[in-house]
């Protein structure tokens, strides 16, 4: 008998020996990104708080397990018909079963504590010092940063990854598929607050370093924060099925010192300042073209295609829209075709860039219309 | 009336006008073995296309369809009705009844089913293609943004559900009025026991699932706005519908799998189950929690703290019923006379894997942690481990096991072996690996991804098409044992099987018990 609980001992500290190494392999692999099996603790003070919790359960798993699974091969070793065992005949235990009701429901409690109180930190969204409006479109995210002087700047945030990597026909870049043209910039050690909100579906805002996990529901507008200890560029990418390319629009929070980040602020403001200017200007035909090229390919390559052939959306190349009254060409442009997946360019893009590309659709893929939309012509046709 | 006492007619009216219980519960296990293929083929697609990174083979449209039908295929369709099938088989000559309570009824929430299945797969074919919103198709993705394919979706959900609401009654009516003398509750086989429970869950939650999709075909067709923010309604009270339906629809899944479980491992170690009655409360208590938890599907949509900290405790609790069945079945191993024949083989894996995924439950049960865990792949990796390697294995054990009682021929014992160990294999080359991509960062339901993600994927996609081809060898083996299996004609084909089934003639004769049998 004494034989069997040590062979019973050494067995049950083997299958532990074993599912350590396996985790000690993986504390190593998470250094690295490639190949990572474990959650990453992350940038943030609550992202710790997480994988520690996160750790906790595994190990009280990990523990509960050897002793399941050692009990069980144990038995299967030992009490095999092969080995010329009578078979005993009890089926029940009052205080055994009793014990294993109650110890586990005590482990519960003693996880559930942990737990509530990293919950209750999660949920303190006081003492913001500054907010974020994260929108979720189908497929992009646009970000406008709430400043207190009023002075709201606002950017979509699309794919960068071109399509040619994608589909193979190039080799695929480090960050392929979790890069965009315009991160979203926060200041280091600054409690930061994101309203998540969506424009169409619902799209969830995820950022794993940063232990951010919002969904973005349209018609309502969530909370949730995040203070990064530090700098560095976090990736991330919605984790709510929405729709074609729930797989193609990424997040990439770029976390800079507090200086930079005023720096960068500055620069947005100028920015949109400029672009209040450009609406004023008339553009030549060829630089409406290149403008529109560049607008067309981020926002409506995904539906009609690189070559305006179509896809999801509807052909443009040859289109009676791209090649009919200059109006209705605007007002699909501006207001979308309610019911389908064209949606209202209007407010996602400035007039700037909708004469562009209006201008590019309609001169572009063998549509030679030879016309040219001005941003004033925009401006007046939303005004009606 | 003389007539149907000897035995099933001829042809295809024996199939389409039967009332026995024995010819529904084949039709409902083809045709779930059916369903099984046809969805293990979209999880082969999926598979495929993410062996690499990057677009290869279908489009991200494509893709969508895919996951969704996977996953509708192999819940409704696969999973649910081969359960019915072994309900139909085995409650009657569990319970020593002659056949289910409602004969008539048992024939129609059979045959409504291939005509549900045919419309959904036809939606494949049409303009728009299928629906493409995931299983559980939240709002108002699968309303406003859904191709037009969507009300034949819902058309079919409504079937299926009507389906399981006639399968559920009859099982109710016959638990509780056909039990032979003496078969008091507490003396029922544990299968019957789970299924009782299951058939209450049914009766219950079909009908939301109803109003869930009548309230979006309202929103389609006929103007209303439940769920559209734009109209006042409100798209997270679709989750919350889904959910209240679909928490209790998992437990529905892997009920009966338990009471097949009980079965089978007493059988093997040729010991009596431990704790019988402590398992009757065990599945009782899961059932009532199904009901209580089931915003946990929902952590990261924005809840008051209030309402998550009551899932987050409501939804551990059920570690300790489920810890109570996985404690007794070893018990019952212990100090047994074990022998390890395929069903047995199947039983275990189940233990072990099904353990593993009511881990992941457990650590996807907190809050906090679910923030990160949430809909990445960590989350596909913990319900296939409860799904396939619970479910499926159980259910390849019940066919095992009293597939010799069904057709009178014994299976090759070597390829249930085979089918075992590969299926074994392969299922955890293809899902071990998803717990390390979902918590490395890698969301579900995406057709490509980034790539440090790119080896494991490429892992799990080899062995999935090894747990794929493993279950054509199951095929394989119970049509070879059917058509020319060794025949057998032992009342009882193991020798440690307990229960009224083992009773009766092998093969079990069209008609069984038409007179009650005595239970001690």
């Amino acid at each position: 008998m004494l034989l069997k609980a040590n062979r019973l001992v050494k067995l049950a500290l083997g299958s532990v020996l074993t599912l350590l190494g396996l985790a000690s392999a993986a504390v190593l692999a998470a250094e690295s990104k490639v190949n990572q099996v474990n959650m990453s603790p992350g940038a943030t003070e609550v992202g710790q708080n997480i994988y520690d919790l996160h750790m906790l359960i595994f190990w009280i798993c990990v523990i509960i397990g050897a002793m399941v699974f050692g009990v069980m091969f144990y038995s299967i070793y030992y009490h095999r018909k092969s080995r010329g065992v009578t078979p005993a005949t009890f089926h029940e235990s009052t205080k055994v079963e009793i014990a294993w009701t109650v110890v586990p429901f005590l482990i519960l409690i003693g996880m559930a504590v942990p737990a509530t109180s990293t919950l209750l930190e999660i949920y303190d969204f006081d003492d913001a010092e500054m907010d974020i409006l994260v929108t979720g479109y189908q497929w992009k995210w646009k970000y406008e940063y709430l400043n207190e002087d009023g002075e709201n700047v606002a950017f979509f945030s699309n794919l960068r990854t071109p399509q040619s990597e994608i589909y193979n026909s190039e080799a695929k870049g480090e960050h392929y598929l979790l890069e965009v043209d315009e991160p979203v910039v926060i200041p280091v050690d600054t409690k930061v607050r994101f309203l998540v909100t969506a424009n169409d579906v619902i799209h969830s805002w995820w950022v794993p370093e940063l232990a951010v996990k919002k969904d973005a529901i349209p018609g309502f507008i969530n909370e949730t924060w995040t203070k990064a200890s530090t700098e560095g560029i976090y990736r991330g990418q919605c984790a709510e099925l929405c729709g074609k390319d729930h797989g193609f629009m990424p997040v990439v929070v770029n976390v800079v010192s507090k200086e930079e980040y005023a720096g960068w602020m500055e620069t947005k403001k100028a920015e949109a300042a400029e672009i209040r200017e450009l609406m004023a200007q008339t553009f030549t035909l060829d630089e409406l073209m290149t403008r529109g090229k560049a607008v067309y390919e981020r926002n409506c390559l995904a539906c009609h295609g690189a070559n305006g052939e179509g896809g999801v959306g509807t052909a443009i190349a040859g289109s009676a829209v791209a090649m009919g009254e200059v109006s209705g060409h605007l007002e699909i442009g501006i207001n979308g075709v309610p019911g389908s997946a064209m949606q209202a360019f209007g407010g996602q893009i400035n007039d700037v860039e909708m004469a562009a590309v209006i201008t590019y659709q309609r001169n572009a893929f063998g549509n030679n219309m030879g016309d040219m939309i001005q941003p004033i012509d925009v401006y007046n046709h939303k005004r009606g | 009336m003389g007539a149907h006492h000897h035995g099933p007619a001829k042809g295809l009216s024996r199939w389409l006008f039967t009332t026995n219980h024995k010819d529904i519960g084949t039709m409902y296990l083809w045709f779930s073995f059916a369903m099984f293929i046809l969805g293990g083929a979209f999880a082969m697609i999926i598979r495929a296309e993410l062996f690499q990174p990057g677009m290869q083979l279908v489009e991200p449209a494509f893709f969508n369809q895919m996951t969704t039908l996977h996953g509708l295929v192999m819940v409704f369709g696969a999973i649910m009705p081969s359960f019915v099938g072994l309900a139909n088989w085995m409650i009657p000559m569990m319970i020593g009844a002659p056949d289910m309570a409602l004969p008539r009824m048992n024939n129609w929430s059979f045959w409504i089913l291939p005509p549900a299945f045919l419309i959904l797969a036809s939606t494949l074919f049409m303009e728009g293609g299928a629906p493409n919103f995931g299983w559980t198709f939240y709002a108002p993705l699968s309303t406003t943004y859904a191709p037009p394919s969507v009300t034949y979706f819902i058309f079919s959900i409504h079937v299926l559900g009507l389906s399981s609401i006639m399968g559920s009654i009859n099982i109710i009516a016959t638990v509780m009025n056909m039990r032979a003398p003496g078969m008091t509750y507490m003396k029922m086989p544990l299968f019957v026991w789970t299924w009782l429970i299951t058939a209450f869950l049914l009766v219950a939650v079909m009908p939301v699932l109803a109003g869930a999709v009548t309230m979006m075909l309202m929103d389609i067709h006929f103007g209303t706005s439940f769920f559209s923010a734009a109209g006042g309604g409100d798209p997270v009270l679709f989750q919350h519908i889904f959910w209240f339906f679909g928490h209790p629809e998992v437990y529905i899944i892997i009920l009966p799998a338990f009471g097949v479980v009980s079965q089978i491992i007493p059988a093997f170690s040729r010991k009596p189950l431990f704790g019988y009655d402590s398992m009757v409360y065990a599945t009782a208590s899961i059932a009532f929690l199904s009901f209580v938890v089931w915003a946990h599907h929902m952590y990261t949509v924005g809840m008051p703290v209030a309402g998550e900290l009551f899932f987050m405790y409501a939804t551990m609790l059920i570690a300790v019923p489920t810890g109570v069945k996985v404690f007794n079945w070893v018990t019952t191993m212990w100090r047994g006379a074990m022998t390890f024949e395929t069903p047995m083989l199947f039983c275990m894996g189940f233990l072990v894997l099904f353990t593993i995924g009511g881990f992941t439950g457990l650590m996807l049960s907190i809050a906090p942690a679910d923030f990160q865990y949430h809909d990445s792949y960590f989350v596909v990796a913990h319900f296939h481990y409860v799904m396939v390697a619970g479910a499926v294995f159980s259910m390849s054990a019940a066919v095992y096991y009293w597939l010799p009682k069904w057709c009178g021929r014994m299976y090759n014992e070597t390829m249930g072996k085979t089918h075992f160990w590969i299926s074994f294999i392969g299922f955890n080359i293809t899902f071990f690996p998803q717990h390390f991509v979902g918590l490395a960062g890698m969301p579900r339901r995406i057709p490509d991804y980034a790539l440090q993600f790119a080896d494991f994927n490429m892992l799990s996609s080899i062995g999935a098409f090894i747990y794929g081809a493993s279950q054509i060898l199951f095929l394989y083996n119970v049509i070879a044992t059917i058509v020319a299996g060794k025949p057998t004609s032992d009342e009882k084909t193991w020798d440690g099987a307990e229960g009224l089934e083992w009773t009766v003639a092998t093969p079990a004769p069209y008609h069984t018990f038409e007179t009650p049998p005595q239970v001690k």
